[in-house]
Formats: C-alpha cells, sequence, structure tokens
C-alpha cells in the first residue's frame, strides 16, 4: 500500500524519481495481471465462456480504444478536458441514421457520417475553443464550456430524433463462428476497422510530417511555433482527427452494440477518460491500450457480476488509475512546462 | 394554477440555490472543481429515505445522520483524491457521482429504479400543521407553500452563515489556497486539510438540498440525481458570479425563472423535445457566459483565477 501511495505522489510532486516497486517496466506488470486474471477466468468458468469474454472485450476495446486516442490528442495538445467527446460519438452514429433515412447506403452513410463528424469538432475549435484560448480562459471556464458544448449536441440530436432507443437498420442477427466461440459478423468488421484505423493513426503519428509537428506541439507549444510550425494549422488538423476518430468509434459502437439512444456517449465517457488516464495522457498508443484493457475487463466483469454493473467497472478502473497511477501505464515522468 | 407554478419555480430556486453555496465555496473560493455535487445531494436524499423506510428513524433524525453521511463521503472523496491536481481532481469527482448513481439505480436497498417513497409523513404533518396557520391569511390553497418558506429561510440562514464564514482568517486562506496552494502551504498552512473542509461543507450543503429535494419530489429515484445536475449547479455559479455568495441566489432565481419559464411558451413540441431544448439552452448559456462573462452577474474579476 505504501509504495503504491508513493507511485501516486511522484507523479502529482512532478518528481522524477521511479517508483521503487517497478523492477518490471510497467507494461509488462500489467500484461502479466492481465494474463493472470484470464488464467484465473478459465480455470473458474472454462475456456469458451473465458474465450467468448475476451473477444467481447477486444471489439469494446475497439470502439473505447478509437475513442480514447480523439481525447488523449485534444488533450494532450491544449489541456481540453474534451466532455462533448462521447457526444461527438452519439453525433456520429445519429448522422448514419439520418443519411440512412435520407436514403444513403449505409457504407457510404457511416463515411460521410465520420466526415461530418470530423466537421462538427473542426466547427467546435473554431466556434468555442480559439476564442477561448485567445481570452486566455482557465480551467473551470474550458470545463464549463467542454460539458456546456456536450449538453448541447446531446440534447440537439434528442430534440430531433428523441430518446427512445435505434438501431442502424442493420442485419445484426447473423455471426461468425470459431469453433464454439460466436462473434457477430458487424461486430468483427467493427473490430477489424477498428483495429485498421488505430494503426494508421498510430503510424501516421509516428512517421508523418503533420503526425511529427503534432507531438512537436503537444510537447511544448511555445517551442514548436517559433520553430516554424504553423500551430493553428496542427490545431485544426487535431480537432478533425479527433472529431473522425470519434464519429468512427461512434459508428463502430452502434454498429457492434446494435441498439443505443443519445445518452451512450455520456455513458461511455468515462471509460473512455479511464482508458486515456491509463495509457498516459496524450499518448495515443497508451489510449489504445488503455482502451483494450477497459474493455476486456467491463467485458470479464459479466462473467463475475450482473452486466447491468458494467459501467461502474470503467469508472471504478479510472478513480483507481486517478489515485494510485495518475501517469498511467506508459506514462512518461511529467516535465514542467 | 399560475401561482403554484411560480411556487414550484421558487422552491427549486431555493434548492439549487442551497446546492450552488457549496459550489461556490468550493470552485469559488478554494478553487476546487467539485464536479461531484450531485452525487453528494443524491447520498443526503437517499439517505433520508433509507433511514425513515428501512430503519423506521424519524424525519429529523435521519436528516442529521444523512448530512453526517453525506459528509463522511466528502471525507472519503477528498482523502482520495485532493492530491491530485485539478482536471484529475474534477475526473474522479465526476466518476464518484456515477458510481453514486449506478449504485442507487441497481442495488436493492436503495429500490433501485422502482426508488422509495413513504418516508415524508413526518414532513406532511408540519406541512398541515403550517397550513393551518396560513388558513387566517387565506393562504392555504398553495400546498407547496410551507415548503418554499422552509426552504428560503433555510437558505437565507446558509446565505448569511456562509457570508460570515467568509470574513474568517479560515476563509482567507482558503482564497490564499486558490491563488496560490505552495504559497500557502510556505505560510505553514496545512492546505490539505483546508481543502477538506471546504469539500467536507460543500458535501453538507449538497446534503441539505437533497434532503429538501426528497420533500419536494416525495419519491426518490436515482435520475433526480443525474450527474448532470451539477453542471446546473455551475450554470447558477458562473451566472450569479464567481466569488459572491449574493449571486447565487441571484443567479439561481434567474436561471430557474427562465428554465421554467420556457414551459410556459405555447409551443407544439413533445414534452421530451421541450426538456431537450431546455438542456440546450443551459448547455449555451454555460458556453457563452464562460466566454463573454466569466465573472458572472455580481462577480468580481479579481476573485477569477487567471492561472488555469
Amino acid at each position: 500500500m505504501a509504495t503504491l501511495v508513493e507511485t501516486g505522489e511522484a507523479a502529482i510532486e512532478d518528481s522524477t524519481q521511479p517508483p521503487r516497486f517497478a523492477r518490471l517496466p510497467r507494461p509488462v506488470i500489467l500484461l502479466l495481471v492481465l494474463v493472470a486474471i484470464l488464467c484465473g477466468l478459465i480455470a473458474v468458468f472454462g475456456p469458451t465462456m473465458a474465450a467468448q469474454a475476451t473477444l467481447n472485450g477486444f471489439v469494446a476495446g475497439g470502439y473505447i480504444g478509437l475513442g480514447a486516442i480523439g481525447l488523449t490528442l485534444v488533450f494532450g495538445m491544449l489541456k481540453v478536458v474534451n466532455f462533448a467527446h462521447g457526444d461527438l460519438m452519439v453525433s456520429g452514429a445519429y448522422l448514419t441514421i439520418l443519411l440512412a433515412w435520407l436514403g444513403v447506403p449505409l457504407p457510404l452513410g457511416m463515411l460521410l457520417a465520420v466526415t461530418g463528424t470530423a466537421a462538427l469538432a473542426l466547427a467546435t475549435e473554431k466556434l468555442v475553443w480559439r476564442p477561448l484560448r485567445r481570452a486566455g480562459a482557465g480551467t473551470l471556464q474550458l470545463f464549463l464550456s467542454a460539458i456546456g458544448l456536450g449538453l448541447v449536441i446531446r440534447s440537439t440530436i434528442q430534440f430531433f430524433a428523441g430518446s427512445q432507443v435505434r438501431t442502424l437498420g442493420a442485419n445484426v442477427v447473423t455471426s461468425i463462428a470459431f469453433g464454439p466461440l460466436r462473434m457477430g459478423t458487424l461486430q468483427a468488421v467493427a473490430f477489424v476497422v477498428g483495429l485498421v484505423a488505430m494503426v494508421i493513426v498510430g503510424l501516421a503519428l509516428r512517421y508523418t510530417n503533420i503526425g511529427k509537428e503534432m507531438r512537436a506541439l503537444a510537447d511544448n507549444r511555445a517551442l514548436a511555433e517559433v520553430s516554424g510550425i504553423n500551430t493553428s494549422r496542427i490545431i485544426d488538423i487535431t480537432w478533425t482527427i479527433s472529431g473522425c476518430l470519434a464519429g468512427l468509434a461512434g459508428v463502430l459502437y452502434a454498429t457492434a452494440i446494435g441498439s443505443f439512444n443519445p445518452n451512450f456517449g455520456i455513458t461511455l465517457l468515462l471509460g473512455l477518460f479511464a482508458a486515456t488516464i491509463l495509457g498516459g495522457i496524450g499518448n495515443a498508443y497508451g489510449a489504445l491500450v488503455g482502451g483494450i484493457v477497459i474493455g476486456l475487463s467491463q467485458e470479464w466483469s459479466t462473467l463475475l457480476f450482473n452486466a447491468r454493473w458494467k459501467p461502474v467497472v470503467g469508472f471504478t478502473l479510472l478513480i483507481l488509475m486517478l489515485l494510485f497511477m495518475p501517469q498511467g501505464i506508459f506514462g512518461r515522468t511529467r516535465r514542467r512546462s | 394554477m399560475s401561482v403554484d407554478f411560480w411556487i414550484n419555480v421558487g422552491v427549486l430556486a431555493g434548492i439549487y440555490g442551497i446546492f450552488t453555496l457549496g459550489l461556490q465555496l468550493n470552485a469559488g473560493f478554494t478553487g476546487l472543481l467539485n464536479f461531484g455535487q450531485a452525487g453528494f445531494m443524491a447520498i443526503g436524499a437517499y439517505s433520508v429515505g433509507i433511514f425513515v423506510v428501512s430503519w423506521g428513524l424519524p424525519l429529523w433524525l435521519a436528516f442529521l445522520l444523512a448530512v453526517a453521511l453525506a459528509v463522511a463521503a466528502g471525507m472519503l472523496v477528498g482523502i482520495s483524491a485532493l492530491r491530485l491536481r485539478s482536471h484529475h481532481f474534477a475526473i474522479a469527482t465526476i466518476g464518484f457521482a456515477e458510481i453514486v448513481r449506478y449504485t442507487l439505480q441497481n442495488a436493492e436497498f436503495s429500490g433501485g429504479n422502482q426508488g422509495l417513497i413513504g418516508f415524508d409523513d413526518d414532513w406532511r404533518s408540519v406541512n398541515e400543521w403550517a397550513l393551518s396557520k396560513l388558513a387566517s391569511v387565506e393562504l392555504d390553497a398553495y400546498t407547496q407553500l410551507p415548503l418554499l418558506l422552509a426552504i428560503w429561510a433555510t437558505f437565507l440562514v446558509l446565505l448569511v452563515t456562509m457570508e460570515l464564514l467568509q470574513r474568517t482568517p479560515w476563509a482567507r486562506v482558503l482564497r490564499g489556497i486558490r491563488e496560490d496552494e505552495d504559497a500557502t502551504a510556505a505560510l505553514g498552512k496545512n492546505t490539505f486539510s483546508y481543502k477538506l473542509q471546504s469539500l467536507g461543507i460543500a458535501a453538507a450543503l449538497a446534503a441539505i438540498a437533497g434532503f429538501f429535494v426528497s420533500l419536494n419530489i416525495t419519491y426518490l429515484y436515482p435520475t433526480v440525481f443525474d450527474p448532470t445536475f451539477t453542471f446546473f449547479g455551475y450554470a447558477i455559479l458562473v451566472l450569479g458570479g464567481l466569488g459572491s455568495y449574493t449571486g447565487v441566489a441571484l443567479g439561481s432565481i434567474i436561471f430557474w425563472v427562465l428554465l421554467e419559464g420556457t414551459r410556459l411558451m405555447e409551443t407544439s413540441l413533445s414534452a421530451g423535445q421541450q426538456s431537450s431544448l431546455r438542456f440546450v439552452i443551459v448547455g449555451l448559456s454555460l458556453i457563452l457566459l464562460s466566454r463573454l462573462r466569466p465573472q458572472g452577474i455580481l462577480g468580481n474579476r479579481n476573485e477569477l483565477r487567471a492561472e488555469p
């Protein structure tokens, strides 16, 4: 216990002292813990049930991870805790419904919905965030604007679409069988698409010029600016990518879960925060891994508790992470900025 | 009909005024972004219900215990989360409020989504006694009037108490923490303990508000304590002004008159659409106030922490 508390302190005090117990790198510890839990579940519930829950966990981890990447990019760069991020995901899902209702074929509709969500995120930057930054807004103003924005987006969707449960109208019955395991075809598609998107974002951040500029900006804004990086352009791009990923995550959620209402974003949001903090704020790869850990924990928990407690697992992990490891699994020791 | 409507607006304004006093103390004067206030309110209201219905305690004793329990919850949240920096603290408190709501929604002891009923008999007898007194001035037709008077009397007493508290050296330390925690700590003040006290008082205020919510709706169910209501409190806070307790009263009245006033407009919208519209209004006012007048109506710009 004492060592754990000390780890937490280390992050807060900006200390560069590594925690004493961390002989092994933290990602390795995480992996060991996950494997241990999986072995436990296999021993208690048998391999089929454990594997099925694990499979579901990876699907959930896909959309949670995608959502978390967008959240972490914006937070890392602008220090904005975007409470509207979950609602951007909802926009993705509902734009798809809208386009399907207008007669656009589903795959094209999904693509357009993702684009539309990206445009919405960019609009929030132009209309809300940039003016606030210019005015030198404090933490509380940023928080309240984000919350207000989330309320506006969610309630506008609710105004037009109602709060009843909706579906994308896709075929959710067919499934693929892997031996004794079953996975909905759409779930499988959602998982693969999510994985591909994450790999693309990861590679783009690492190897493209824009990705490098984004990381430079997140590290030190002033330094990036004097190095000749066009910061407002990079910020625009970041919001676009964040919105794009949120829209995609929303569409994938809608596809994988099948039925949803406009509140799914706010319900998922704390899970996204948990994933973000687990992976270390501002770290896109971390958010991806964090998303998968949250997805797995939530699905594994359904073996132990009633499924209605599933969201509580996300919140609990969030709070535990904040208390004991606020710098995250992949947290770099914090620098003063 | 119309008078009853405005009495109800007054009830809501009073309840949320008490609720927001706590946010003013935390966010306005201590620089603590407490986003879990709705969770404390839920703990207060539900404890009253559970103590009366399941334990058979008298309502007033249940009320005192509920406040104590909310303060204990505040201590628990504070001890664990106050070490965190502001962003993380805010997220942790939201997580706390969500856990409270999910627990109430799904646990056995709280009646789940069916909720709790039948805890307000003691209040009803008081209400009838008050109505019989009001009969002499021919106001006994307004059955919610005693509640309104009780809430506003409580609110004003608490308002004056907080205002007086604000002039003590204790409150100066809180403001010192808001401005520069390290400097305050360097003066030998135990800043952690002060922040904990600030959070505990806010939790107590939330529990009092929760008690009145339970008397007002006479039926407790989890969605009444949706974490969104914390944001209503923040809207009232920035509307009235950061760093001003009187601003809380003014902000709460304006907020609820505007919000409930939308119900009076003749529209062809469905009930669901109207409620969505009200949330859009709350959201827009949060965005616009943060941008245009972050110090609010009665707020003092000097009380606004400049540094994020």
